[in-house]
């Protein structure tokens, strides 16, 4: 085994300016990165020797409305060889959210990836099969925008169920 | 009678546009073969009983192999992550029971975690030990309803008898604790709800001394059985390398041969201190993989006998004394008009937590439970995502294990990764 080699330093050294931004929250590393370069930069992690980032935990989808870049996707990786973990991170813009997948980098990515998109609707160019996944393939939103309004069911008071339709909040526009 | 014309003309044609649509649907997700009719498709499930739930697997079949196999889920969506924004922090661990309801303990350790993480919130001894004794009751208790259901499907209806006899008194236990058979919601951030009552100990000590004796017996029945083992070995076969390359975690994992076990790894709640070993596998088949869960039942009992050990000697608080988290008890407000204001702020605003983000993982009884918990330093989460491993199984190692074998086998393999739907569909 190699020894560990410290990932902020080796990412500053050889990916210059796809690297944007380091922030250190709580004992967690989190490196921003250029959305355009994610491929090149998710490789390097996997398999540059002293990092061996080698499994993807999960792929997190944030939604930072009214902001901008409206978008984040957290990618969490993991190193088996040296028992730590690693955030990349990637700031989206809000309209026309989309870059590059990293399904040729991990297998694990197909449906993290599809349930951003299901639930964010950012789109992942180069995904062998971006459909939808929790939600119906018919479906029209992405419900876990911020401004896609949270539905409930209203408590009837009254049988007129014109009225209690016309009050329930459904995602119209 | 005449509201189904479909049927009524003749073949597909009748309805062109429409059977035009499917074909281009299924295009990508299956081989040409199947649109030419070489080979079949089948539905299997989502009310199909070896599914576990409503999981929908489009399978195309060469006779009786399974070419491929598309899952399908989202049936049991129920938007847990987005109600969990409108909630308080608070408020919202009762909707992590009902994510993976076989491991509710196990759901609310991880959010509250996340959320100590956040808050450096401190967790007092006493409470960690009771965290760590019933995280792995849980355990037990989910491996228990897995062990039922997977021998069930592959046709031994007695295990699962025995198994739910014993995971009543698990059930019990949970009930002492919490009031609360499966959707306890005991473990807050800081700590417990309240402090395990008196005849919690004695109830524990009694179930260790009972169950390992239990697990004999299943072993006598199971893995020895030269029934078993022709419907288990060699059977739902995944490598090492392609079980990590998927995502896989948990016994799914280690029954590849993997060491990976987040407790050992990662240490949370002290599990550092705790004395145990970590079952690997080598064949990456189903037996390995049931093997190994019977292992960690012997596993969980050893973790649990120490837990009780010490939680007899360890007295003190049971929540954390923090006051800006943890709301006073009902006895302070009598005495002291900050104590009222505190009860007030926390159980109408809530707390508030600093900007910025946590992941945190635990070894769930499946595998990898991580949670993603962003605030924006508002009293409700921003955004809060878990890392499911029942998600991730499904998409990817079912259809890996089961292509190339025989639609019989599949059933075998759906019981050996252990799904839980509410878990897959969040």
């Amino acid at each position: 085994m190699q020894t560990p080699l410290d990932p902020v330093d080796l990412a500053r050294l050889s990916l210059k300016d796809a690297l944007l931004d380091v922030v250190e929250f709580r004992g967690e590393t989190t490196l921003v990165v250029d959305p355009q370069r994610i491929v090149e930069v998710c490789q390097f992690f996997r398999d540059t020797e002293g990092l061996e980032y080698i499994f993807l935990s999960d792929i997190t989808a944030v939604d930072y409305f009214p902001k901008e870049p409206r978008f984040a996707l957290c990618y969490h990786l993991y190193s088996m060889v040296y028992t730590r973990r690693l955030r990349l991170k990637v700031y989206l813009p809000g309209d026309d959210p989309r870059l590059p997948s990293v399904t040729s980098v991990w297998k694990s990515a197909d449906w993290e990836e599809r349930e951003a998109y299901d639930m964010m609707g950012i789109v992942f160019e180069g995904h062998p099969s971006l459909r939808r996944i929790l939600m119906p393939p018919d479906w029209e939103g992405h419900p876990q925008r911020k401004d896609y309004p949270l539905g409930y069911e209203q408590v009837q008071f009254s049988f007129n169920f014109d009225e209690v339709n016309r009050l329930k909040p459904y995602a119209k526009e | 009678m005449s509201e189904r014309p479909l049927l009524q003309k003749s073949g597909h044609s009748a309805n062109l546009t429409e059977w035009e649509g499917t074909v281009q649907e299924l295009q990508g997700l299956v081989s040409p073969r199947a649109l030419s009719g070489e080979t079949m498709l089948l539905n299997m499930g989502p009310q199909h009983p070896s599914t576990h739930g409503v999981l929908r697997l489009l399978l195309e079949l060469d006779g009786e192999t399974v070419v491929s196999c598309v899952p399908d889920i989202g049936y049991l969506h129920t938007g847990i992550e987005k109600n969990m924004e409108s909630k308080t922090y608070e408020q919202a661990i009762t909707m992590t029971d009902r994510m993976d309801y076989l491991n509710p303990m196990g759901n609310n350790l991880v959010y509250c975690l996340a959320i100590e993480k956040l808050a450096e919130l401190d967790v007092p001894e006493r409470a960690q030990i009771v965290r760590v004794l019933l995280a792995e009751l849980t355990r037990i208790n989910s491996h228990l309803v897995w062990l039922g259901t997977h021998c069930l499907d592959l046709g031994a209806m007695s295990v699962f008898l025995y198994a739910m006899r014993e995971r009543e008194m698990i059930l019990d236990i949970f009930e002492m604790v919490s009031g609360q058979r499966m959707m306890s919601t005991y473990f807050r951030p800081g700590g417990l709800w309240r402090d395990v009552p008196d005849e919690f100990i004695p109830a524990v000590k009694a179930f260790i001394d009972y169950f390992p004796a239990k697990v004999e017996e299943y072993e006598t029945l199971l893995v020895n059985n030269p029934l078993w083992i022709d419907r288990t070995q060699g059977i739902g076969v995944i490598t090492p390398e392609d079980a990590i390359a998927y995502g896989c975690t948990g016994p799914t994992l280690r029954g590849s041969g993997v060491n990976w076990d987040i407790r050992k790894a990662m240490p949370y709640m002290g599990y550092e201190t705790y004395q145990f070993d970590v079952p690997l596998g080598e064949h990456g088949d189903v037996y390995d993989r049931f093997y190994i869960r019977m292992q960690e039942f012997k596993e969980s009992v050893r973790i649990i006998r120490q837990a009780v050990e010490r939680l007899e000697k360890t007295k003190g608080p049971f929540r954390s004394q923090n006051r800006k988290y943890v709301p006073p008890p009902r006895s302070e407000l009598g005495r002291s008009m900050e104590a009222v204001i505190h009860h007030f702020k926390l159980w109408t605003e809530g707390f508030s937590l600093p900007e910025g983000e946590v992941y945190v993982s635990i070894e769930s009884p499946r595998g990898e439970l991580s949670c993603y918990l962003s605030s924006d330093g508002g009293t409700r989460p921003h955004r809060v995502h878990f890392r499911t491993p029942s998600f991730v199984h499904t998409m990817g190692a079912i259809p890996k294990m089961s292509e190339g074998g025989m639609i019989a086998d599949l059933v075998g393999v759906i019981g050996s990764v252990d799904i839980v739907l509410g878990d897959c569909d969040r």
